[in-house]
Formats: structure tokens, C-alpha cells, sequence
């Protein structure tokens, strides 16, 4: 195994990240401050408890996954997309490393700047509102496998984007709506009843849900439906890169 | 030993372009070898195939006796790319993007190997620089740098040298063949003639995608090339008619041109001497001229 090789990827990306720290983590988190001022003391007042939670208390899993979901896939996406555009993926092609230990080394370095900056959200937001977490394994666990699975799927956009704009395309069109449909912001049971069973398409209802459950204990669907989904999601992502890199899709001529 | 074997190998595209036409190549190990080709002749394509960036469409290619896609790990790791464009990280330092390569490769830490390379490459004061602040020759410098940083048996050369000044030209080629001294098997692409006569010890020359010929170089130059004799004689004679018909001689002013191949016809120099002598023609100068690599080289893929 040329574990050397997915260090040196992960390194680079690393490093990337810590040379353009306003953008990688300053942005997300002053994102994330501004909904919590908005929607949490501006319009959360108005609105009271949720399952017993403070509004303001509910939003924080809803945000961390938000942006958690958001960082993964642009992490991710850049970061193999970029050395196709500017050539450097030569590189990499002509290197003694698999597949497996490239898409090791992108990643885990996307998602480790996801679990950073969704670290830093709840630490921030823990100076300012009372955050209780029921179930600080779980809590840490989803956090870690809902970055590693949608830093995958941020991958698999990359390598299929072939100019900037489509890179944005299924975060924009979405994955964001999904996020912000998908409970963020509220119950799922605060919804009309025909809403309700639509928003159990969404899969996204399911990693928030499961994701809130580990803070407080409530949760809109099965726990257990949730971590499953999860895995499915992302062993369908392995299995698509895996075939990407067998066949050569959008990195070999 | 053999450092590359290529057999029948192809390369056809998804819109019917055939890339490749049944390549069979071998390169020794230590020897520098040059592709000579028009721009689409096949040669950026080949280099590819080889180092695992494109794929082939049948054939074999072998890196010291092993298949380049069965054991890939083994063959890419002796091998060290330099391609035509210049692509790097442009905000990462010169430093770090060695690091970076050499980790690649699966290369245990080694500054002292690193700070080698710069030296030979005169890249030491620019080791701290980010890549976008150099000059476009730099750059290539370091692109070079990054295909060594790997300690590789095989330097694939994409046309190093392009849009690059005479003097970094010059120095480039002292070091691919301090390079060769230490083992280096480097192959070359190029499209400055001078490069491969140069540097090469062995020279093949590719065109819509066939291999036309690989021929050590001298070999190359003599079983191709045209020699030229002109002779200046002192005036002209009434019996240079006769001469010029028999040697089928060109005649401007007072300069008579022969011209033979040596694959072609039989040197028939010695006798048209001797034919001038006795018909008493005072020879004031004589000239050789060989044809050079570019001569030949346009001859092939012009036919």
C-alpha cells in the first residue's frame, strides 16, 4: 500500500486549505453565525420549542449538517477537479498509487476539513447557546461518516465536472434545496401531512434527523433506517468511483 | 537489458482516429533515445500509454520486463515524467511540490536527495519561491525537478526543451547526460532536429503514427544521408560537357556539384577525381558536405 502517496495528496490538500483559511473555514463559520442570528434570535423567538428543544438549540445539528454537507462536496469536488484543469493530474496518473489510495487521500482530506469546520461551528455556537449532546459518539460518528460519504460523492462530481460551472451544478440545484427541505430548520411533523410523506423521499431528512437525534434525543424518523441509508449512500459512492477509475471515465483518453 | 519494449501497440479513438499504428519499439537501459515527429504524429500519445495516463487499445508495453498496466506500481515507479505543458500547483513552493512528488511515488523523506536536484538544476535560491513567481524556463526547470525528485530509472521527455532560451537549452542537455552517466535510460521527444543529434544515441522518427525508422544515430545519418562534393574548378573546359553528362553533375559558374547516397548508389567520387585530372581541369577547391538530421528527417515524413 503507498500509504506515502495518500499522505502526500492529503498534505497538499491540506495545506491548501490552511493557505486559504478565510475562504475554507472563516466563510463557512460566519455563514453559519449569520443564520444562527437570523433564524435563531431574530425569528426563533417568535417561534418557541420544538420536541421540547429551544428553537435556537434545535437549529445548531440542523446547520452543522447543512454546511457539513456543502463543505464535503466542494471540498471534494475542487479538489480532484482542479489538477484536471490546470494538467497536474499527469501527476497523479503516472504515479505508483490505485485508485483506492487517490480518492483515500482526497477524501479524507475533504472530509477532514468538513469535521473541522462542523467542530468549530458547535464550538462557537456553544459560547452563545446551550447545546446539549445526549449522545457525543453517535454525535461524532455521524458527523465523520456523513463527511467521509459526501466528500465521495463531491469526488465523483469532480471527476465528472469538465468546466467550473457543473462543479456547482448538483450542489446548487440539489443538494441545497434537499439540505434546506430536509429539516434543517425545522420538525418534519411541523409539516402538513402530504408534505410530511414527501419529505420522507428526501434522503437528506434522514442524515439531519438521525444527526439531531444525537444532540437530543428526538428524532423524525428510525435511527437505525437513517445509519443505513447513510451506508448505502455510501457504498453506492464507492462503487461508482470504483468503476470511474476501472473504466477511466472523465480522467483517461 | 531492455529498460522499454513496446509491441504492437495501438492507440484508435472513440471518433475513428487512429493514434497509434502497430508500434514496436525497444529502448536499452542507459541509452538516450529521441522521437523525432511533426506536431500529431503519435509521439505525446505514446509517452502517455507508457506512463499510464492514456490508454491503449491493444498491444503490450513493458518497463524492465513487466506489463505497464499488471504491475503498474512496479513500472510507474521507475519512471519519472516531464510532459510538454508546463502544469503546476502555481501557489505551492518549489520545495513543497518536490516533497509532494516524492511522496507520490512512495519515496521515504529525503532532503539531502531534494537539495541535489535543485543544486543540478540551479534551483536553489528558488527553493522557498512559489512556482507562479518564476519564469517560464524555471518552471520547466522544476517540472523536471518534480520527475526526479523520485530518484526514476526512465526520463520521459516530452519536448523539454520547448520555448526555451538556448543557454537553459545547452544546460539541459549536460545534465540528461550526467543523467545517462548514472544510469538514466531517458526518452525524448523533440521537435528541434539539433536536440536529437545532439544528445541521442539512438533516434526514432514517427509520422501519422507509425514508427518510420529507429536507427542509431551515426547509422541513421550515413544510411540516409546524401553527401555533397563540390568541386571549383579553375575555368571551364571544353571536355566538362562530357564529364558533367557521365556524373550527372550540376554545374553553376565555375562549381561542379556531385551528389550521391551511399544507400542508393556506389560513391563514384574517386573516379570523377580521376576523370578531371586526366582531362587536365585545375581543381581549385573541393567540399563535402553530409546531409544533417533535419534534411533527412524532412525527407522521411514528407514522402
Amino acid at each position: 500500500m503507498n500509504l506515502r502517496g495518500i499522505f502526500a495528496i492529503y498534505h497538499f490538500e491540506m495545506s491548501r486549505m490552511f493557505r486559504t483559511v478565510s475562504q475554507s473555514i472563516a466563510s463557512p463559520v460566519l455563514s453559519t453565525a449569520l443564520y444562527f442570528i437570523v433564524f435563531g434570535s431574530a425569528i426563533g423567538s417568535k417561534i418557541g420549542n420544538i420536541d421540547g428543544v429551544n428553537y435556537t438549540s434545535f437549529l445548531v445539528p440542523g446547520l452543522i449538517m447543512l454546511t457539513i454537507l456543502n463543505q464535503s462536496v466542494s471540498n471534494a469536488s475542487f479538489g480532484i477537479y482542479f489538477p484536471k484543469f490546470s494538467g497536474t493530474i499527469y501527476e497523479i496518473l503516472s504515479a505508483p498509487i490505485s485508485p483506492i489510495e487517490i480518492t483515500c487521500g482526497y477524501v479524507l482530506a475533504a472530509a477532514s476539513k468538513s469535521v473541522l469546520v462542523g467542530l468549530i461551528i458547535l464550538i462557537t455556537s456553544a459560547f452563545f447557546i446551550e447545546i446539549t449532546i445526549l449522545h457525543p459518539f453517535w454525535m461524532l460518528l455521524f458527523l465523520i461518516l456523513m463527511s467521509i460519504t459526501f466528500s465521495l460523492f463531491g469526488f465523483i462530481i469532480g471527476i465528472w465536472a469538465n468546466d467550473f460551472q457543473k462543479i456547482q451544478l448538483i450542489p446548487s440545484f440539489i443538494l441545497t434545496p434537499l439540505t434546506f427541505l430536509g429539516g434543517s430548520f425545522y420538525s418534519i411533523s411541523m409539516l402538513p401531512d402530504f408534505w410530511q410523506k414527501l419529505s420522507y423521499v428526501n434522503p437528506i431528512v434522514y442524515l439531519i434527523s438521525s444527526f439531531r437525534w444525537s444532540f437530543y434525543g428526538n428524532s423524525d424518523v428510525n435511527v437505525v433506517v437513517s445509519i443505513s441509508a447513510t451506508f448505502f449512500f455510501l457504498v453506492l459512492c464507492m462503487v461508482f468511483v470504483s468503476w470511474i477509475f476501472k473504466t477511466g471515465y472523465k480522467i483517461k483518453t | 537489458m531492455i529498460a522499454i519494449d513496446i509491441k504492437n501497440l495501438n492507440k484508435s479513438y472513440e471518433n475513428g482516429l487512429k493514434a497509434l499504428k502497430n508500434i514496436n519499439l525497444s529502448v536499452r537501459s542507459g541509452e538516450i533515445f529521441a522521437l523525432l515527429g511533426p506536431n500529431g504524429a503519435g509521439k505525446s500519445t505514446l509517452i502517455n500509454i507508457i506512463c499510464g495516463i492514456s490508454k491503449k487499445t491493444s498491444g503490450k508495453v513493458t518497463i524492465f520486463g513487466k506489463d505497464n498496466i499488471l504491475d503498474y506500481k512496479f513500472t510507474r515507479s521507475k519512471i519519472g515524467l516531464v510532459p510538454q505543458e508546463i502544469a503546476t500547483d502555481s501557489f505551492e513552493k518549489v520545495i513543497n511540490t518536490l516533497k509532494f512528488s516524492r511522496g507520490l511515488f512512495n519515496k521515504v523523506p529525503s532532503d539531502e536527495y531534494l537539495s541535489f536536484i535543485l543544486k543540478s538544476l540551479n534551483l536553489v535560491t528558488k527553493k522557498n519561491n512559489q512556482i507562479r513567481t518564476l519564469s517560464g524556463g524555471m518552471k520547466r526547470r522544476v517540472m523536471i525537478a518534480k520527475a526526479l525528485s523520485h530518484e526514476p530509472k526512465i526520463l520521459f521527455l516530452d519536448e523539454p526543451t520547448a520555448g526555451v532560451d538556448v543557454n537553459l537549452r545547452k544546460t539541459l542537455w549536460n545534465f540528461l547526460n550526467k543523467l545517462k552517466k548514472n544510469g538514466v535510460t531517458i526518452f525524448l521527444t523533440t521537435h528541434y532536429i539539433e536536440e536529437a543529434e545532439n544528445i541521442a544515441d539512438r533516434i526514432g522518427i514517427i509520422n501519422n503514427g507509425e514508427i518510420l525508422i529507429t536507427e542509431n544515430k551515426k547509422k541513421l545519418i550515413e544510411k540516409l544521408g546524401e553527401k555533397k562534393i563540390i568541386i571549383t574548378i579553375n575555368s571551364s573546359h571544353n571536355k566538362i560537357s562530357y564529364i558533367t553528362k557521365k556524373y550527372q553533375l550540376k554545374k553553376n559558374k565555375n562549381k561542379l556539384s556531385y551528389i550521391y547516397n551511399s544507400k542508393k548508389n556506389i560513391d563514384l567520387s574517386a573516379s570523377l577525381l580521376s576523370d578531371l585530372v586526366k582531362s587536365s581541369v585545375k581543381i581549385d577547391d573541393i567540399e563535402i558536405e553530409k546531409s544533417n538530421l533535419e534534411e533527412i528527417f524532412l525527407n522521411m515524413v514528407e514522402k
